[in-house]
C-alpha cells in the first residue's frame, strides 16, 4: 500500500468493466437464413436521402416526411447514452446498416396469397402447421413490410382497426395522428429518434369504445438480411372501456455482423380501458435490440407489459407506464435470460401522474455462463399526489460462478401520502434441489432446467399457454451445456 | 490555472485560487516533501477536473446549482472560548478539538495507553513522527463515487486532523472523540480522521462536525478506517454543520481478515451535504456494518452514496440507511453492492428506509447491485412511506396526542439503527442531538 501515490486518479466507473464476449460464440446453431429478393432497398447508411427514399416508396403524406426529417436531426444531435449504459453501444456502426428493405408486396389478407418464400420462413421458425392456422389473427412482419396480414373477421366486425404503420397513417390519420409520437416523443432518446426517422412496419391498432377483443392479436417479427435493422412502429389505442391483448414474438436468423433492431411502441389506454402487451424476444446473438416502449393509462385504465427477453447481443428495454388518470394501474412483468455473450439490460418505468395510481413491477432474470442481466428501473411519484403505491420486486438467479447480474433502480417519492417498496435478491440454484432431483433419476441438466423453470414459473404462467410452452422450450435449450 | 470568474458562469474552482493554495502550502512547508508533492498533484487535479455535470450518473438527482465554490476562505485561527465548545457528557479516552483547520484543545490519552503504543495525535505530528506509518495509509483509497474533484481539494488543502493508531491486541474501553469546528463567515474546513487498527485491536472513535456560528461554511472532509486481522472498529460521525453550510464528506473503510467495522453517520446539519462511503471487504471473515440516520428539515438536501465491495470469499456487509424527511427537504440514497468474481459466499444486505413526514419532501433511492459471483446472498430493499397509520391509531387510542405519537414512532424508526451501538452514553448523546433538531432551542 505504501507505494500508492495517485490517490485521486480518475478511476473508471465501477460499472461496465466486463466486455461483451460476443466474438468467439458459436453462431451456427439456429442458422436459418435464405436468399431474398428485395424490390425496394434503401442501401446502407443513413442520410436525408435515405429518409426521403423510404417516405417516397411508402407514398407518405408530407407531414410524415417532415416528421421523419425532424427526427433525423434529433438522432444526429443526441449523444449515445453511454454515460449510464454499456459501452457496447459504441460497437453499432450506423453506416453499415440497411434502413429499409421491402419485397414490395401489398399486405396480404389470406394465407393462400402469402408467397411460398415467406411461408418457408414460418416453417423454419418452427411454427407447426396447426399452430399457423391458430395464428389466424396474425399480422406477421417480414422484414420491413407486413407480408402477411389477416385480420380476423370477427375483429373487424367489432370495428377494430388492425393495420401496419404505413396503412394506419395513410388510411386512418384522423384516429392515429392524434396519438402518434405523443406517448414517446421523437427526442425521447437517440434510438426513438432513429426509429422516428426510418420506421416501417409494426402494428397500428384501434379498439373502439367498449369493445373487448376476445382473442389476442399477434404479430411475428423477423430480421432477414445481413446488417439490416428493423425499425417497426406500433401504436395501440384502446378507447374508453375497451380491452385488447397484443402479442409479439421475435425470432431472427443468425448473422456474423451485428444487426440493429430499434422499435418504438406506444400504447394509449383511455378511460377504463385495458391493454396487455406481451413480448417474447429471441433475436440472434448478434442483434442490438434497443426498444422504447411506453403507455399512457388514463383514468381507471390498466396497462400491463409482459416482457420476456431471451435472445440478442444487447437488449435495452424498459417498458413504461405513465399513470395519467386517477386510479390508473400499470404493471410490468419481466423475464430475462442472458447466456454467454449476451447482456439483457431490461427493467421498467412507472411515472405516477395522478392520485391513487398504483404500479407493480416484478422482474426475474437468469444469468447463464458469462451472461449478464441488468435490471434498471424508474419509479417516480411527484409532488402533491396522494394514495399512490408502487411495489417492485427483482430476483436474479445466477447459474454459473462467472455469471453476472446488476440492479440499478431509481425511486423518487415526494410527499407523505404515497408509499413505495422495492426489494431485490440474488441467488443461485439450490444445491439441495438439484441433489434431490438427481436422486430421483434426473440428469444434472434436467434438474437445472426444471429448477430454472420453477424460478420463473409464477411469471411464465401469466403468458398465454402457447407462449409459456415456447418459453419452457427455450429455457431447456439455453440450459443445455450450462452445467457439468 | 484558475478560470476567470464571470458573474454568469459557475467557476470550477470558485474561491479556491492559486494564491490561496500557495498560502496554504507555505503554512505547511515544514511537513515531509512526499506529502507536499502529493498536495501539489492533488491541486492540479482539483483545478483540472470539472464540477459535476447533469449527465454524471454519480450525481443523479443532486442539486448541482448548490455546489458553487464561491464565497469561501481559509479562515483565521480562533480560540476555544470563541467557539463556545460544548462538552458531550461522555467519558472519553482522549479528545482532540480542531477549529478552522488547527488544533485548539486536546486531552491526550493516558500514559498507560501511550506506553502500549496507542497513538492519538494530530495528523501534522504523526506526519513528522510516524512518517512511514502515515504514508502507508493516508488517503490510500482513491475515491470512486463521483467526488474526485472534492477529494482532490481535500488533499490539497488538508492542514490537520486526527491520527489514531491502535497496536496489536490493544482494546480501548472508552471512545476517542474528535471535534471539527468551522467558525466565521465563509470558513472552509478540511476535517480528516485516519484510524488504523492492528491485529485484534478494538476501539471506538467519534467525529463531531460542528459550526461555531450560523454562517455559511464549507466543509470538505475525509475519514478513513483501516481494520487489520480481527480488529474491531466502531466509528461514529455526528454532523451538525450550520444550516447554511455546504459539505462533502467521504469515508473509506478497509476490513481485513475477520475484521469487523461498524460506522454510523448521523446527518443533521448543512444546507447541502454529500456523504460518500466506500467499504472494501478484502479478506475472508471481514464484516462491515454501514449505518446512517438523517433528519432532513427545511430545504436541506442530503446526498448519500455508498459502495460495498466484496473482494474476497466469505465476507459480509450490512447497510441500513434511514432518513426522516420534514418540510421540503430532499434526500438521495444511492447504494451499490459489488461482488467480485471470486467473492463466493458473500452475504450482503442494503436497505434504505425513508420516513416521509411532510407532503413537500422528496426522497430518492438508487439501491444498486453488481454481482459477479453466483454463490452469494445479496438482497436490497428500499421503502418510502409515512408513519404507519395503525401504529399511530394504537398510540392515539391510548390517549397519546398525535404529535407525541408521531415523535415516538419517529424515534422508534431511528432506534433500529441506534440500537446497533453497544455504547449507551454515545447512543443517548446521539438521541439528544436528534431531539435538538426536532425541537430547536428558541
Amino acid at each position: 500500500m505504501s507505494d500508492v501515490t495517485d490517490t485521486e486518479s480518475l478511476s473508471a466507473p465501477i460499472a461496465d468493466t466486463v466486455d461483451n464476449p460476443v466474438s468467439g460464440i458459436d453462431q451456427t446453431a439456429g442458422n436459418f437464413s435464405y436468399k431474398m429478393d428485395y424490390e425496394f432497398d434503401a442501401g446502407t447508411g443513413l442520410s436525408e436521402k435515405t429518409v426521403r427514399y423510404i417516405s417516397t416508396v411508402k407514398k407518405e403524406a408530407p407531414w410524415i416526411l417532415d416528421f421523419r426529417l425532424a427526427a433525423l436531426k434529433q438522432f444526429y444531435a443526441k449523444p449515445m447514452p453511454t454515460h449510464w449504459a454499456t459501452k457496447d453501444l459504441e460497437n453499432i456502426n450506423f453506416d453499415k446498416i440497411r434502413y429499409y428493405l421491402s419485397s414490395g408486396q401489398k399486405p396480404k389478407r389470406t394465407w393462400d396469397e402469402v408467397p411460398d418464400d415467406i411461408k418457408k420462413t414460418f416453417e423454419r421458425l418452427g411454427i407447426p402447421e396447426h399452430e399457423r392456422k391458430f395464428l389466424a389473427g396474425v399480422e406477421a412482419q417480414f422484414d420491413s413490410e407486413a407480408a402477411y396480414s389477416n385480420i380476423k373477421d370477427i375483429v373487424s366486425k367489432q370495428g377494430v382497426i388492425f393495420v401496419n404503420s404505413t396503412e394506419g397513417l395513410r388510411e386512418h390519420p384522423e384516429i392515429f395522428r392524434k396519438f402518434f409520437g405523443k406517448v414517446i416523443p421523437t427526442g425521447d432518446n437517440k434510438f426513438s429518434a432513429l426509429n422516428s426517422a426510418v420506421f416501417s412496419g409494426g402494428s397500428f391498432i384501434y379498439v373502439p369504445k367498449g369493445v373487448k377483443v376476445a382473442q389476442p392479436l399477434q404479430a411475428y417479427f423477423r430480421i432477414n438480411a445481413e446488417n439490416f435493422g428493423q425499425f417497426e412502429r406500433t401504436l395501440i389505442i384502446a378507447d374508453e372501456g375497451a380491452e385488447v391483448v397484443y402479442m409479439e414474438g421475435c425470432t431472427a436468423p443468425k448473422f456474423s455482423t451485428s444487426t440493429l433492431h430499434s422499435a418504438v411502441v406506444e400504447l394509449v389506454a383511455l378511460k377504463g380501458a385495458k391493454i396487455q402487451y406481451i413480448t417474447v424476444q429471441n433475436w440472434a446473438n448478434n442483434v442490438f435490440n434497443l426498444v422504447t416502449k411506453r403507455g399512457v393509462a388514463h383514468e381507471e385504465a390498466e396497462i400491463k407489459w409482459i416482457d420476456c427477453n431471451i435472445g440478442s447481443r444487447l437488449t435495452m428495454k424498459y417498458p413504461g407506464v405513465i399513470l395519467k388518470g386517477r386510479k390508473a394501474r400499470g404493471e410490468v412483468i419481466s423475464i430475462a435470460l442472458a447466456n454467454d455473450g449476451q447482456h439483457q439490460d431490461t427493467g421498467a418505468k412507472m411515472i405516477h401522474a395522478a392520485d391513487e395510481t398504483t404500479s407493480n413491477i416484478v422482474a426475474k432474470s437468469i444469468s447463464v455462463g458469462q451472461g449478464r442481466s441488468t435490471y434498471r428501473g424508474v419509479v417516480h411519484i411527484p409532488k402533491h399526489l396522494k394514495g399512490c403505491k408502487n411495489n417492485t420486486e427483482c430476483d436474479a438467479l445466477l447459474i454459473n460462478s462467472n455469471s453476472r447480474t446488476d440492479t440499478y433502480p431509481a425511486i423518487t417519492v415526494r410527499g407523505e401520502r404515497n408509499s413505495v417498496q422495492h426489494e431485490a435478491s440474488v441467488s443461485k440454484v439450490s444445491e439441495e434441489q438439484i441433489f434431490y432431483m438427481q436422486q430421483r433419476g434426473l440428469t444434472e441438466g434436467q434438474a437445472m432446467s426444471l429448477s430454472v423453470n420453477g424460478f420463473i414459473n409464477d411469471l411464465a404462467r401469466q403468458f398465454p399457454m402457447e407462449y409459456s410452452v415456447e418459453l419452457k422450450r427455450l429455457i431447456d435449450l439455453e440450459m443445455e451445456g450450462s452445467v457439468g | 490555472m484558475s478560470q476567470p470568474s464571470s458573474p454568469l458562469a459557475t467557476s470550477a474552482t470558485g474561491s479556491f485560487t492559486p494564491e490561496l493554495f500557495a498560502a496554504h502550502l507555505a503554512s505547511v512547508a515544514h511537513l515531509p516533501a512526499w506529502w507536499l508533492d502529493r498536495k501539489r498533484a492533488a491541486w492540479d487535479r482539483f483545478t483540472a477536473l470539472p464540477l459535476p455535470k447533469r449527465t454524471d450518473e454519480s450525481w443523479r438527482f443532486a442539486t448541482l446549482t448548490g455546489l458553487k465554490l464561491d464565497g469561501y476562505t481559509l479562515p483565521p485561527a480562533v480560540t476555544p472560548a470563541e467557539l463556545g465548545h460544548a462538552p458531550i457528557g461522555i467519558a472519553t479516552a482522549g479528545k482532540l478539538v480542531f477549529a478552522n483547520n488547527r488544533l485548539v484543545a486536546a486531552e491526550p490519552i493516558s500514559a498507560e495507553l501511550a506506553q502500549q503504543g496507542v497513538i492519538f495525535e494530530t495528523l501534522q505530528n504523526a506526519l513528522l513522527k510516524h512518517g512511514d506509518l502515515v504514508k502507508a495509509h493516508l488517503l490510500a483509497q482513491p475515491p470512486k463515487q463521483g467526488s474526485e474533484k472534492f477529494s482532490a481539494l481535500h488533499t490539497a488543502l488538508l492542514a490537520d486532523g486526527a491520527f489514531v493508531y491502535l497496536p496489536k491486541g490493544v482494546e480501548l474501553a472508552l471512545p476517542l472523540a474528535v471535534f471539527h469546528y468551522a467558525a466565521g463567515p465563509g470558513a472552509a474546513v478540511f476535517p480528516h480522521t485516519l484510524v488504523i487498527a492492528e491485529e485484534g485491536a478494538k476501539a471506538t472513535v467519534v467525529d463531531f462536525f460542528r459550526s461555531a456560528d450560523a454562517g455559511a461554511h464549507f466543509a470538505c472532509g475525509r475519514n478513513d478506517l483501516y481494520a487489520s486481522h480481527s480488529a474491531q472498529l466502531t466509528y461514529v460521525a455526528a454532523q451538525t454543520w450550520s444550516r447554511e453550510s455546504l459539505s462533502f464528506q467521504s469515508n473509506s473503510t478497509v476490513a481485513r481478515r475477520d475484521a469487523r467495522v461498524l460506522a454510523l453517520n448521523l446527518h443533521l446539519g448543512g444546507r447541502q451535504s454529500r456523504h460518500e462511503s466506500h467499504s472494501q471487504l478484502q479478506a475472508p471473515g471481514a464484516h462491515s456494518e454501514m449505518l446512517a440516520l438523517t433528519v432532513a428539515h427545511g430545504t436541506q438536501e442530503f446526498d448519500q452514496r455508498t459502495l460495498q465491495i466484496h473482494q474476497a470469499p466469505h465476507t459480509s456487509s450490512n447497510l441500513l440507511y434511514k432518513n426522516a424527511l420534514l418540510a421540503s427537504a430532499k434526500t438521495i440514497f444511492s447504494g451499490l453492492i459489488v461482488v467480485d468474481p471470486d467473492a463466493q459466499k458473500t452475504d450482503a444486505y442494503q436497505s434504505n428506509r425513508n420516513l416521509m413526514l411532510s407532503d413537500d419532501a422528496e426522497a430518492n433511492s438508487l439501491p444498486g447491485l453488481e454481482i459477479q459471483a453466483n454463490d452469494v446472498r445479496c438482497t436490497h430493499g428500499a421503502t418510502s412511506s409515512r408513519i404507519d397509520a395503525e401504529q399511530e391509531f394504537y398510540l392515539q387510542a391510548r390517549g397519546i396526542p398525535k404529535a407525541d405519537a408521531d415523535e415516538l414512532l419517529t424515534f422508534g424508526f431511528f432506534e433500529e439503527v441506534l440500537s446497533k451501538l453497544d455504547h449507551a452514553p454515545l447512543h443517548d448523546a446521539l438521541i439528544d442531538l436528534i431531539k435538538i433538531k426536532f425541537n430547536p432551542p428558541v
